[in-house]
Order: C-alpha cells, then sequence, then structure tokens
C-alpha cells in the first residue's frame, strides 16, 4: 500500500479531484499549506511600505492507493493539475505499513 | 378675510423684536443636531475602522478601543472642563487670550434653552465635544499596538482640558482670544483639529518609543477593507464636521459642501496617481489615505474658498501627505504607525497656509483679518502662519507635559515585552477580533 502525497496550486484541486473519481479513487484528505520552490513570492505595498512574501498557498491531497494502481493514480494528477509553468507543485509516494478502517476494524487493502 | 388680517396683526409685535434677540430656528437648529451627530460618527465608527483594519489582527481591537475610549472620555471631560476652557469668558483679558476660564464647569451658567445664535447652546457643546474627541482620537494612531490602554485613557482625559481647549479658544474663542483677534482664519479645524491632533500624535510615537521590531517585521495591516470603510464614514460624517460649521442650514453651508466633496475627490486621484507613477501599483489604501488628506486639507478653508481652490488644496494637500507617508517617515525612522503626523499634521499644515493664499476677498464669507479688512493676502498669510505657529508650539510642549503625568499615574506608558509580542487583545483586553 502507498501513500501519496501531492502538493498542488490551490485553484487545480477540483479537476483533480473530478480525475481521480473518474478513475475510482473516492476518499482523500486535503490540506491548505505554505511553500516554495522555484517559484518567487509575491509582494504587497502598504502605503510605501512593500513586503515580499515568500510563502505561496498550495493544497497538499493525500491519499492512500494499492500498489498496483500507484502509476495510473499518479498519472492522473499530473496531467489534471499541470500549468505548464513554475509552481506547478511536486508528488510524493511513500510506503504505507498498516491501514484500518475505524467503524468496521477492517485492515490494509480492505480498508482503502 | 378678518381672521387672516387678524392672525397679521398678532404676529406684527414679534417681527420687531425678531432684529434685537436671536430666536430658535428650526432650520438650523436640526441641522447643527445632525451635524453633532455625523461628527460622532466619525470617531467611533469611521476613524475607528480606517485606524483598526491598519493594524495587525493581534491589536485591532485594542486600537478600536483606543479610538472608542478617546471619544467616551474626551466627552465627559469636555463637559467637566474642556467646553469652559474654550469657549467661556476668562476673569482677566490676559488670561482671556489663551483660555476661558473655568466658569462654565459642567455646564455651569448654562440653561438648557439657552441659544447660541440660532440653536440651543446645548446643542454647541455637542456639537464642538465631538470635535475634541476626534481630535485626540487622531494621536492615537501614532502609538497603537504598544501604549499601555490606561495611560492612554488618563491622557485623553487631561490632554482634552490642557492642551485642546485652550487651543480652541485661541482660535475660535471670540473676542479677547489671541489669534481670533489676529484674524486667523481656520473654518472647521484645520489647525484646532488635524495639525493639533497630529503633532501631538508624533509627539507620543517619540515618547513611547517604536514598535519592537520596527522595520524589521513584517506589519500587515490587519483588513484593508475596514480601512476603505472607515474613510467613507469619515467622508460621510465629514459633511457634518464642515458643513456643521457654517452654524446654520445656510449658503455657507453648501460651499462647504461643495469644497469638501471636491478637494477629497481629486485628492484620492491624486494620491493613485502618484502611487501608480512611483510603486507601479496603485492601492486602495492609498485610495483611502488620499480620501483622507483632501477632507483634512480642505478643513480650515472649506467655507472660505471655491471651485479652483479646493482643488489645488485638495491635490497638493494629497501631494504632501503622500511624501510625509512614504518619504518623510521613512527618512527620518520615526514610528508614527499610523500617519497621524504624515496626514493630518501636515495636510492640516498645507490646508491652514492654503486658507490663506485661496480664501476668496468676499466680505461675506471671511470672518476677520488682514484680507477682510483692507485686502491684504499676504498679511492674512502671515496669520496663519503665526497661528500655526502658536498651535505648533503649544501642542509639543503640552503633549510632552501631559504624556509625563499621565505615564507617571499609570506607572509607566508603555506594554512590557510579553504583551506587545503576545498582542494586546489578548493582553490587554481578554478579547479575540475574530474567531471562526
Amino acid at each position: 500500500m502507498k501513500r501519496i502525497e501531492a502538493v498542488i496550486k490551490p485553484f487545480k484541486l477540483e479537476d483533480v479531484k473530478d480525475a481521480l473519481a473518474e478513475i475510482g479513487i473516492t476518499g482523500m484528505t486535503v490540506s491548505e499549506v505554505k511553500g516554495y520552490g522555484r517559484q518567487k513570492g509575491h509582494s504587497e505595498l502598504y502605503r510605501g511600505a512593500e513586503y515580499v512574501v515568500d510563502f505561496l498557498p498550495k493544497i497538499k491531497m493525500e491519499m492512500v492507493v494499492d500498489d498496483k494502481d500507484v502509476d495510473q493514480v499518479t498519472a492522473t494528477i499530473v496531467e489534471a493539475a499541470r500549468t505548464g509553468k513554475i509552481g506547478d507543485g511536486k508528488i510524493f509516494v511513500s510506503e504505507i505499513e498498516k491501514i484500518i478502517r475505524i467503524r468496521t476494524g477492517e485492515t490494509d487493502n480492505e480498508a482503502i | 378675510m378678518k381672521k387672516w388680517l387678524l392672525l397679521a396683526l398678532t404676529l406684527l409685535p414679534s417681527l420687531a423684536l425678531a432684529e434685537d434677540t436671536p430666536t430658535l430656528d428650526s432650520g438650523d437648529t436640526a441641522w447643527m443636531m445632525m451635524s453633532a451627530a455625523l461628527v460622532l460618527l466619525m470617531t467611533p465608527a469611521g476613524l475607528a475602522l480606517f485606524y483598526a483594519g491598519m493594524t495587525r489582527s493581534k491589536n485591532v481591537l485594542n486600537t478600536y478601543a483606543m479610538v472608542l475610549s478617546a471619544f467616551v472620555v474626551a466627552f465627559v471631560a469636555w463637559i467637566a472642563a474642556g467646553y469652559s476652557v474654550a469657549f467661556g469668558t476668562a476673569s482677566s483679558e490676559t488670561l482671556q487670550m489663551f483660555m476661558g476660564g473655568f466658569g462654565n464647569m459642567f455646564l455651569d451658567g448654562i440653561k438648557w434653552n439657552d441659544l447660541s445664535g440660532t440653536y440651543p447652546t446645548y446643542v454647541f457643546v455637542v456639537f464642538q465635544g465631538t470635535f475634541a474627541a476626534i481630535t485626540v482620537a487622531i494621536a492615537s494612531g501614532s502609538v497603537i499596538e504598544r501604549i499601555k490602554f490606561s495611560t492612554w485613557i488618563v491622557f485623553v482625559a487631561i490632554w482634552t482640558i490642557v492642551v485642546y481647549a485652550p487651543i480652541t479658544h485661541m482660535v475660535w474663542g471670540g473676542a479677547g482670544a489671541y489669534l481670533f483677534d489676529a484674524g486667523a482664519l481656520d473654518f472647521a479645524g484645520g489647525t484646532v483639529v488635524h495639525m493639533n491632533g497630529g503633532l501631538a500624535g508624533l509627539v507620543l510615537a517619540f515618547l513611547v518609543g517604536k514598535r519592537t521590531g520596527y522595520n524589521k517585521v513584517a506589519m500587515k495591516p490587519m483588513s484593508v477593507m475596514l480601512t476603505a470603510l472607515g474613510a467613507a464614514l469619515l467622508w460621510f460624517g465629514w459633511y457634518g464636521f464642515n458643513g456643521g460649521s457654517a452654524f446654520g442650514a445656510n449658503s455657507i453651508a453648501g460651499l462647504a459642501y461643495l469644497t469638501t466633496t471636491l478637494a477629497t475627490a481629486v485628492a484620492a486621484i491624486t494620491w493613485l496617481v502618484i502611487e501608480w507613477m512611483m510603486f507601479k501599483k496603485p492601492t486602495l489604501l492609498g485610495a483611502a489615505s488620499g480620501v483622507v488628506a483632501g477632507l483634512v486639507a480642505i478643513t480650515p478653508a472649506a467655507g472660505f474658498v471655491d471651485v479652483g481652490g479646493a482643488m489645488i488644496i485638495g491635490a497638493v494637500g494629497s501631494a504632501v501627505a503622500f511624501f510625509g507617508v512614504a518619504v518623510l517617515k521613512k527618512k527620518l525612522g520615526y514610528d508614527d504607525s499610523l500617519d497621524a503626523f504624515g496626514i493630518h499634521f501636515l495636510a492640516g499644515l498645507w490646508g491652514a497656509l492654503a486658507t490663506g493664499i485661496f480664501a476668496l476677498a468676499d466680505q461675506d464669507l471671511l470672518w476677520d483679518g488682514p484680507l477682510k479688512e483692507s485686502g491684504d493676502r499676504m498679511g492674512q498669510f502671515m496669520v496663519q502662519l503665526e497661528s500655526v505657529l502658536v498651535v505648533g508650539v503649544f501642542t509639543l510642549v503640552g503633549t510632552v507635559i501631559v504624556y509625563y503625568i499621565a505615564s507617571a499615574l499609570t506607572g509607566g506608558g508603555r506594554v512590557d515585552e510579553e504583551t506587545e509580542s503576545v498582542g494586546l487583545d489578548e493582553g490587554v483586553h481578554g478579547e479575540r477580533g475574530l474567531n471562526i
């Protein structure tokens, strides 16, 4: 079982969610985060005082999938989230040791 | 036919009396009552939002509270002694030059049905009291996020009586008052309110000291939208501030309406244009600031100038304030946090001097002074300059003294490091600005 973490541009959330729903992924956790990579920040101006803000708002999506689905899921995310401009984000794939569904007690692949 | 004639005959005697004693005019009274309400709106709504919007979130309630409490404390101080010192008549000629004495403390000697001209004296007292309140409230903007709330309240109470009231007396106190006799023209308070409050702010900023982390840490406004809303409310209320300073529902008030609107609109445009050219981005905060700068600049001139004068006063006033805020402040390094000095003092100063330059040589508009007496415009300008210097020095010295007294009475004027770091909303008020 693998965890897929994707940091994407906030306005792309709906597109990615819809694209994933189409391939059968119906659960995920989403958080609002700040970050920067190679995309420069923005500046704000208040009565002549300029503030440069390095951090940009991003969305982080996390989901856990079966090993066999990893490539399809990441490809779907990449296609839906890409704009071609700097700041599109990154996807991280890591190993999950155990899953438990709280309501039923199901574990691992049955709990995905 | 007969009834009509009888009625006309019974009214004849009152026509004879009308020339000797002024009677209550309901139009004037209604207008002055409304004006007082409009000026009240300027403080706990207009100025409070204007200032709070520019404060960091952790201190937003404290800024609002300082402005609101300035109103309520100053008004009580006004009734207690401020009005008497400002508009009373002193026991000696020398004293009368600078203050009106303490004969009308708590409005002693004034009855509810006394008239000031064509409207009740009580209404005049309230109207002037709202002016006193906003003047001191202006100064709060310079020391947000670090002055102790208790020190501020004590400062307000004393300053109203000891600094604001004598200045009001000198400029508006009637015969025997120093600058009034000299013929200084200040229609609605360019010197009395804006230069006064703005300079007091700067003095406080120096005495209380800069905010921790000033010029290093980002200090972003919580909500520019609140500031813009505050500016709009200030503009609305200013019709009472300038319009009510005609002391009647008349053509002079009408003139003040025109000059106030026009100067302010030009000022807002000017600020936007300068910002667009200098920083490539016209900001809403800039537009709101231009609005206030224009309102301040036209205040001393509102009932003395016409279209051309209003436009120039608005444009230059805005440019001068912009310079004060974006250039002067950085060069001199003081932390006049919300630019009370940059906008109120500088635009007020310009307005006061510009009044001498652009006042119409109209016997029905001018109150007094060299321009009215002999068409001496240079002489009038010199009187304006004199009034600006006298008020400036008095405020400077008075504010220093009052701050030290207030600070001594409250065990120091600045909050401790932890409170400043955590924020005054939590540290002083135990409240949170936004609970979402």
